[in-house]
């Protein structure tokens, strides 16, 4: 066995006396620690950190990284989640001096060029969300909803309301809820119809004098789009309770339909999703949040402003805020690489990405309907939901099936979510795969489920071909061992 | 428009919607009510070709003065340090930064391995047990702290120091508003926590008592004194430091600390404007279970073999809900793995070279700056690798910082911003990046400017007292 099947621990890589760092002789006059320093806050016992040099320190982060699936690895149809391709200009981007070299508090005049960007950006989201108003400095998409939950709060109570309750559908995402208990708001759950789709008996039902907003996703978790989202907005706004459009995954709508125009109040974006800047394996990310006219004094401060000779300035003065949510101007670098997709694009490529990742979507959705269930028959947008009802009778779960794709050479979808589908199996192509991968993955996908028929074990013991086997998740979660204690 | 991140073909799209069923990709679209298509075209800049763009963005650059060219002097949570060259290399392995959350671990063991090992530093750093995967940054951490220990003592107020970066106390103070949580904010003298004030603060009421060190001031707080107050009120002693210090500095959790935050952009992440950065955040065992964010596990695979995974899930929004410790569902895992490269690089010997020459490059700096003719230090405290002084009279930080850019000097942080008492006071940092010269070049400039302040002075009384 080799190394790729077990590597070894940074830590246990360490060898006495090697070195991988580079600092020149301090060149000051230097006095002993002790005399700038009292003895007592001095550490006892130095930090226990590896010893290597820079070989060895390459090789470990390489063979780590073989040992990971990214998007330039291949397909990877994770649902809500939009893993798109990662243009390499934008990497480049962030990458420039003037803007990886910069200090948050330097003089707003030399920093002109960073301020420009941050507006423009601003500009570039409120014209795609049809919003009015955007503030770039939630760091990820929960951040985002939390700081829209805030603004709504604090809207309700500049007119002298306390309202308390947030609805969300069933097919929400789990943030949501969360983001309304940090915001200090109780949170309604209501069932999905038949269709799919808020079921407006349900939400007449919930809304009321405690209604501060209900939180939508549009296309939904199930990828339909919410078709009576004006009778919607009309039943929430007529409760007197604010629309809050979760945009986490955008990628349906760009240049189709905006959720301004459809009578959300505000709305957040991911970045990291629709606006291509990349996961990172799980972050850092980017989730501005955008407001109509009324809500703007609330928006998170400091906010930037345009002189009217082009001078660009931070103004802190903003008495109705709910005040900083991040530290600085939000996560710059994403932000630079979201300006650079916009400008790759266009307004019309823009639009052209919705198209084709709707197009992606419903070829594959169409293509797979006869070997796995489809509880929502119609026309999807960006994504679509299966379930793997059929295959579960034949002893093969969601979870096989996903597991099963890896040694077909692709990253799994999103399973078991949205939960109001039994094991659900969520798809989103996304607009960058081609037709001849979206065929490979359709091959695949009916592979396994004559599999799932003939020879299940293949599947359920399945991944065989990926770097290690299933996980013992039970054990991780019961004797936690959460660091290698060998330092 | 056949654009190059697009692979659909005219013929393909014949194909695809064939396949479908439908003859236009409109078609698709039909579910969305006529009122709010969107048919005109989006108002945002048209598309560029790449070198156009590239152009432009250079362009906008330019536009920003930045650390080449100047020698930075700011700090205040965001500091220019040493980024070894091996760690832009292994962060473009795109595998690490094209890849989701791993969610997968049998294709995910490389993003699970390096989390783990960031929590294996991030314990061995501050003397804490366990550390979770990242969090947006040092600020948000210490909100999710003061949180936590609100809900672990099931009290609501929490006391922080006003030694506590302006910002990180700012984003407390809105999250608190959300969550119920009532912040009061302790008093400094010379620069560090008033003991004594902070003693007839805490009560039984505080669920915890949030202490950054080193400090806004770069000051090093007594933690074991300060925390024996937390403690005897029976809250949390909840501590924020900069990771570099730790390399000389006592382990705070060796200091009675129960959780320990702070962000990780002292190693190896680059100031780029203040985000993105990442922060930190270690406990002790016992307030595991109530940890934000993603934690990593070693377990086996179903061969025996050594393996990571996402573990102690059930805390987490997407399975709690609105019960979830927190909402918090992303980390900052390639920055992440950039701390745990930079640490690699450094190891045993580096850390502690690199925080020694930030600690004697800033008091070579103090003690110089100190002797210019009208400055003084404005605390007696000991200080890591920022300190804080008083300008003359008439020289104020904004005017001092001008004169200092046309030197070539990215200056300090002008502390009246944030506390209106030290109007007139600076905040500068000296980390391992700047040399003697560049030290020198400021201490000269700072001079001259006090000189000039001083000729300046009396014509400024002769207007008076016309």
């Amino acid at each position: 066995m080799n190394e790729f099947h077990e590597p070894k621990l940074v830590f246990e890589r360490s060898r006495p006396g090697r070195k991988a760092y580079s600092l020149p002789a301090c060149d000051v006059p230097s006095q002993p620690v002790e005399q700038w320093v009292p003895k007592a806050y001095l550490r006892r016992e130095e930090a226990k950190l590896p010893e290597l040099y820079e070989v060895d320190v390459i090789r470990h982060y390489t063979m780590l990284s073989r040992r990971n699936f990214g998007v330039d690895n291949g397909f990877y149809p994770l649902g809500s989640c939009t893993m798109k391709y990662n243009p390499k200009i934008n990497e480049d981007a962030a990458r420039l001096d003037g803007f990886a070299k910069i200090h948050p508090y330097q003089p707003e005049e030399t920093v002109q060029g960073a301020l420009q960007l941050l507006y423009e950006l601003e500009n570039d989201l409120a014209e795609i969300t049809g919003m009015d108003e955007v503030s770039l400095q939630p760091a990820a998409g929960a951040h985002g909803e939390w700081t829209g939950l805030m603004m709504i709060r604090a809207w309700h109570e500049s007119r002298g309301e306390k309202r308390t309750k947030v609805i969300v559908p069933d097919s929400a995402h789990g943030t949501n809820p969360a983001s309304a208990t940090a915001a200090g708001f109780e949170t309604i759950t209501i069932p999905s119809g038949a269709d799919g789709l808020v079921d407006l008996e349900a939400l007449r039902a919930a809304v009321g004098e405690d209604t501060a907003a209900l939180m939508l996703t549009n296309p939904n978790t199930l990828g339909l789009f919410e078709k009576e989202i004006l009778k919607i907005a009309k039943i929430v706004h007529d409760a007197g309770g604010l629309l809050y459009y979760d945009g986490a995954n955008a990628n349906a709508i760009l240049g189709q339909t905006r959720p301004g125009d459809m009578g959300f109040d505000v709305v957040h974006l991911n970045l990291h999703k629709t606006f291509s800047t990349p996961h990172g394996g799980g972050g850092p990310g980017s989730g501005p949040v955008g407001v109509k006219k009324e809500l703007a004094p609330f928006l998170p401060k400091p906010r930037i402003v345009r002189n009217e000779d082009g001078y660009y300035e931070l103004d802190e003065d903003r008495p109705q805020s709910i005040g900083r949510v991040k530290s600085f101007y939000g996560n710059f670098g994403i932000l630079v690489r979201a300006w650079t997709y916009i400008r790759s694009l266009g307004p019309d490529g823009l639009r052209q990405v919705s198209e084709d990742a709707v197009l992606n979507a419903n070829y594959l959705m169409r293509k797979l309907e006869p070997y796995y269930d489809l509880p929502y028959p119609q026309h999807c947008k960006h994504e679509f939901v299966l379930s793997g009802k059929r295959q579960k009778k034949q002893g093969v779960r969601t979870l096989d099936i996903a597991k099963r794709l890896i040694d077909y050479g692709f990253h799994p979808p999103t399973i078991y979510f949205p939960l109001n589908v039994e094991e659900a199996i969520m798809i989103e192509p996304t607009e960058t795969e081609s037709k001849e991968t979206l065929d490979r993955f359709i091959e695949a996908m009916i592979a396994i489920a004559h599999e799932a028929e003939t020879e299940p074990d293949t599947v359920i013991s399945a991944p065989h071909h990926a770097p290690v086997k299933r996980m013992d998740e039970a054990t991780a979660a019961r004797k936690p061992v959460l660091n290698c204690s060998c330092g | 428009m056949q654009h190059r991140y697009l692979p659909v073909t005219e013929e393909d799209r014949k194909e695809m919607l064939e396949a479908i069923g439908v003859s236009h990709v409109d078609d698709l679209f039909a579910d969305i009510p006529e009122e709010v298509r969107f048919r005109g075209q989006l108002k945002v800049p048209q598309a560029m070709s790449e070198p156009e763009l590239m152009r432009k963005l250079k362009q906008m650059a330019a536009q920003n003065l930045d650390f080449e060219q100047y020698a930075c002097f700011l700090g205040a949570g965001i500091y220019d340090h040493y980024i070894p060259a091996v760690i832009p290399h292994l962060l473009s392995r795109s595998e690490f930064y094209t890849a989701y959350t791993p969610y997968q671990p049998e294709i995910s063991q490389g993003e699970l391995q390096a989390i783990f090992e960031f929590q294996s530093y991030i314990c061995e750093l501050t003397g804490m047990k366990v550390a979770n995967a990242s969090m947006y940054d040092g600020a948000t951490a210490l909100t999710e702290a003061g949180i936590l220990a609100a809900a672990a003592t099931n009290r609501r107020q929490l006391i922080v120091s006003r030694g506590v970066h302006p910002e990180a106390r700012e984003i407390l103070h809105t999250a608190a508003k959300g969550r119920g949580l009532e912040v009061i904010e302790a008093e400094l003298v010379d620069g560090v926590t008033d003991r004594d004030k902070l003693a007839s603060l805490v009560g039984k009421e505080t669920a915890a008592v949030l202490i950054q060190s080193p400090n806004f001031f770069g000051v090093i707080e007594p933690l074991d004194v300060l925390g024996e107050l937390a403690h005897e009120a029976g809250g949390l002693f909840i501590v924020s430091a900069n990771p570099l210090s730790l390399g000389l500095l006592e382990a705070p959790g060796n200091l009675g600390a129960d959780l320990v935050v702070g962000d990780v952009q002292p190693f190896g992440i680059p100031a780029a404007f203040g985000g993105p950065t990442c922060g930190y955040f270690a406990a002790s065992e016992k307030w595991m279970r109530r940890m934000p964010g993603r934690i990593v596990g070693q377990t086996v695979d179903l061969d025996g073999r050594r393996g990571f995974v996402l573990t102690l899930q059930t805390r987490e929004q997407h399975i709690r809900r609105e019960k979830a410790t927190s909402n918090i569902c992303s980390n900052q895992a390639l920055l992440a793995l950039c701390a745990s490269i930079y640490l690699s690089v450094m190891g045993r010997q580096g850390l502690k070279e690199v925080a020694e020459q930030n600690l004697q490059k800033a008091h070579y700096a103090a003690q110089s700056l100190a002797k210019v003719d009208g400055i003084e230090l404005l605390f007696s405290a000991p200080f890591f690798n920022e300190f804080a002084l008083r300008l003359p009279e008439g020289l104020v930080p904004a005017e001092l910082n001008r004169k200092l850019m046309t030197e070539g000097i990215i200056g300090g942080y002008d502390l009246g911003r944030a506390y209106e008492e030290y109007k007139g006071c600076m905040l500068f940092a000296v980390t391992e990046r700047r040399t003697k010269a560049e030290i020198d070049r400021l201490v000269t400039a700072v001079a001259n400017a006090c000189l000039e302040n001083k000729q300046m002075s009396p014509r400024d009384g002769e207007v008076k007292e016309r």
